[in-house]
């Protein structure tokens, strides 16, 4: 047992593994308890996640550079010890969120109602950050579990806040499931911890070939069901399209950005990095949920009325294409993947502030009753115009590349003759970013180029918009903006999304760096 | 003991799932905590059950003594239990305030985000 504890100090530098959530723990704290001091909460705020942001770049810095980061707690080795470990895929995926809450914290500011700032929407927001944070740095399947809590609180706290009906009818539903979808992960955890022995996951990494394939199968049949429903993927998606309109824009927003994608995240930590036999077993599972999602998400966008209903499933199109990624298995398909959840927690949340607006424009969040805001405004339709092609993968749009990398794995495992999966995923993939394309542009027709509502007979300019006041202008529009600009610019030079894409992939499918940062011995080949 | 203690947890699980079925908000409140006990029992069965061994290593010793309890599937079962306790508080506040508000405790009559018969997709382009 002597090689059980870590005979050195952790390096100062390496604390750096575990400063963005510690920063957003504390931060929640110290606003929980700055309640009554409602201007002031929103600086500190916007403070507090501009140095996590700042450390989350540090830290993306650092790895791209040096590899994986790990910190172990209380110097026992894994398994003893929580490990925290930041790879290139945890680290840009941890950054992102931070930039999202980032601009968001400035549109929320646009119009909040001063209830909401009572009830404390800011700790929630940064409670939400550290649950989303953790999840993507943690090294333990356990502790993920504690931070997928976390998330889950802060995201009820923050979608039932206001009490309006439709927004207590949308977490109940939210609620019960995702809770649900949390027990089958402790469930799953249990039987991993009974069949492995450990839950660390450069420990499992390395003890997982030595277990029964068929115990490890059907434990990962289980997390996949887990994962699945949280990420909202075919059959398990209801949850979806009934609860993330309810809420005001800015949370739908920053739920819809952040919340499946960790859903994503853990399935390709856990199926590919951490079980990739058990991977293959599923494989033709993984592939028939993969193009019912990529069909049936863009379907229920182009039926739907609602904008941020139709936005909704467009996020569920797009949790598709990252699982078409996990079920093609090689390199280009999870470098799709991993540059698909980067791309969509930018787009989509750009996409539901865009719509925050467009529903303060109109007073409506029925796209038959709105319209003409192309003659009315063009910021806001540019906005959307860029956005939209970016979702739908038109080059040379962010959505494009990622779906360039999923039909180039497509290709490439049709060719090494599995089963024919790869050519459908790779026609599921296309079909995807057509029916995607009809969905955003009949959006695009119904409320920018319609001269009003649907029954309006004249061309005569909607005499029901609003302007937008100053307030909303700059922040809002100036939010919204800057996060286009961040897709746009990422869209036109995608060399350093392609490199992470190659970077995460080798990462999940050749983890021994992984390993041999958390200090474990012997890696696995 | 295993068995029994395994056998109890899918009993759990049934009956869970029996609750969860149900469309009232306070069935399936109770089904959540049941599934919640289920995997806590199933926790426990999987970290090896048995003999009243504290696991404490004697001055001196690098190891526990022979055949010790294992202490860890504890500390997971009850961090899932403080956890799930929060959360069913939570969703049973949550659940009676939506009685409250939406005059329902049954899914069927909760529509408020998706309106029975809703309207039909738009028919224009």
């Amino acid at each position: 047992m002597s090689g059980a504890m870590q005979d050195f100090a952790t390096h100062p530098t390496d604390w750096l593994v575990i400063l963005p959530v510690v920063l957003a723990l504390l931060g929640g704290a110290v606003l929980l308890m700055l309640r009554e001091a409602r201007e002031a909460q929103f600086w500190l705020a916007l403070s507090i996640v501009a140095v996590i942001f700042v450390s989350d770049i540090a830290l993306a810095l650092r790895v791209s550079e040096t590899g994986p980061v790990a910190m172990t707690m209380g110097r026992w080795l894994p398994p003893f010890g929580i490990s925290f470990v930041a790879d290139l895929t945890s680290a840009v995926f941890a950054l992102a969120a931070a930039g999202v809450t980032l601009l968001l914290l400035v549109y929320l500011r646009m119009d909040m109602p001063d209830r909401a700032r009572r009830d404390g929407v800011y700790p929630l927001i940064l409670l939400l950050l550290a649950g989303v944070s953790g999840s993507f740095l943690t090294g333990d399947l356990f502790n993920l579990y504690v931070w997928f809590e976390v998330m889950l609180i802060s995201s009820f706290g923050l979608m039932v806040l206001g009490g309006r009906n439709i927004q207590l009818d949308g977490t109940v539903k939210y609620g019960f499931l995702n809770f649900l979808a949390t027990s089958f992960f402790l469930a799953a955890l249990g039987l991993l911890y009974g069949t492995l022995g450990t839950l660390n996951m450069a420990d499992i990494v390395g003890r997982a070939g030595a277990a029964n394939p068929a115990v490890l199968a059907s434990i990962a049949a289980l997390l996949l069901l887990a994962f699945g429903m949280k990420a909202a993927a075919f059959p398990v998606n209801a949850w979806l399209p009934a609860s993330y309109h309810a809420p005001p824009p800015a949370i739908s927003a920053l739920m819809a950005g952040l919340l499946t994608k960790v859903g994503v995240y853990a399935l390709l930590r856990a199926l590919v990095m951490l079980l990739p036999a058990s991977r293959e077993v599923l494989e033709p599972v993984l592939a028939l949920v993969a193009i019912s999602t990529l069909i049936l998400g863009p379907l229920g966008a182009i039926a739907e009325t609602n904008l941020r209903r139709a936005l909704g499933f467009l996020v569920i199109g797009g949790i598709g294409a990252t699982i078409a990624g996990a079920a093609l298995g090689n390199a280009a398909g999870l470098a799709g993947s991993a540059t698909y959840v980067l791309h969509a927690m930018l787009t989509i949340t750009a996409l539901y502030l865009v719509a925050g607006l467009l529903e303060a424009m109109t007073g409506e969040t029925d796209t038959r009753r709105m319209g003409g805001i192309y003659a009315a405004a063009s910021l806001p339709s540019l906005l959307f115009f860029v956005l939209m092609l970016a979702v739908a993968g038109v080059p040379p749009f962010l959505g494009f590349w990622p779906k360039l990398l999923l039909v180039q794995g497509g290709i490439e495992g049709w060719g090494f003759g599995r089963d024919g999966w790869g050519l459908a995923l790779w026609l599921a993939v296309l079909g995807n970013a057509l029916l995607t394309l009809i969905a955003v542009s009949r959006l695009w027709a119904h409320i920018f180029w319609r001269a009003g509502h649907e029954a309006a007979t004249t061309e005569a300019p909607n005499p029901d918009l609003k302007p937008l006041s100053p307030q909303v202008r700059w922040l809002g529009l100036g939010s919204a903006g800057v996060l286009t600009l961040v897709v746009l610019l990422l869209g036109l030079w995608p060399e350093p999304l392609l490199g992470f894409g190659k970077e995460a992939a080798a990462g999940l499918l050749r983890p021994a760096n992984y390993v041999v940062a958390t200090g474990l011995e012997g890696a696995a080949p | 003991m295993d068995h029994v203690i395994a056998a109890l947890s899918g009993v759990f699980l049934a009956a869970a799932i029996y609750l969860l079925l149900s469309r009232a908000l306070i069935r399936m409140l109770l089904g959540l905590v049941l599934l919640g006990n289920a995997v806590n029992l199933l926790i426990l069965v999987a970290g090896r059950l048995g003999r009243i061994v504290p696991p404490i290593a004697l001055e001196g010793a690098k190891a526990p003594l022979a055949g010790a309890a294992n202490p860890l599937p504890q500390a997971l079962i009850l961090t899932a239990i403080v956890i799930g306790f929060a959360m069913f508080a939570f969703l049973l506040v949550l659940a009676y305030r939506a009685y409250q508000s939406l005059e329902a405790d049954d899914t069927d009559r909760m529509r408020v985000t998706e309106p029975r018969g809703g309207p039909k997709p738009p028919m224009s382009y």
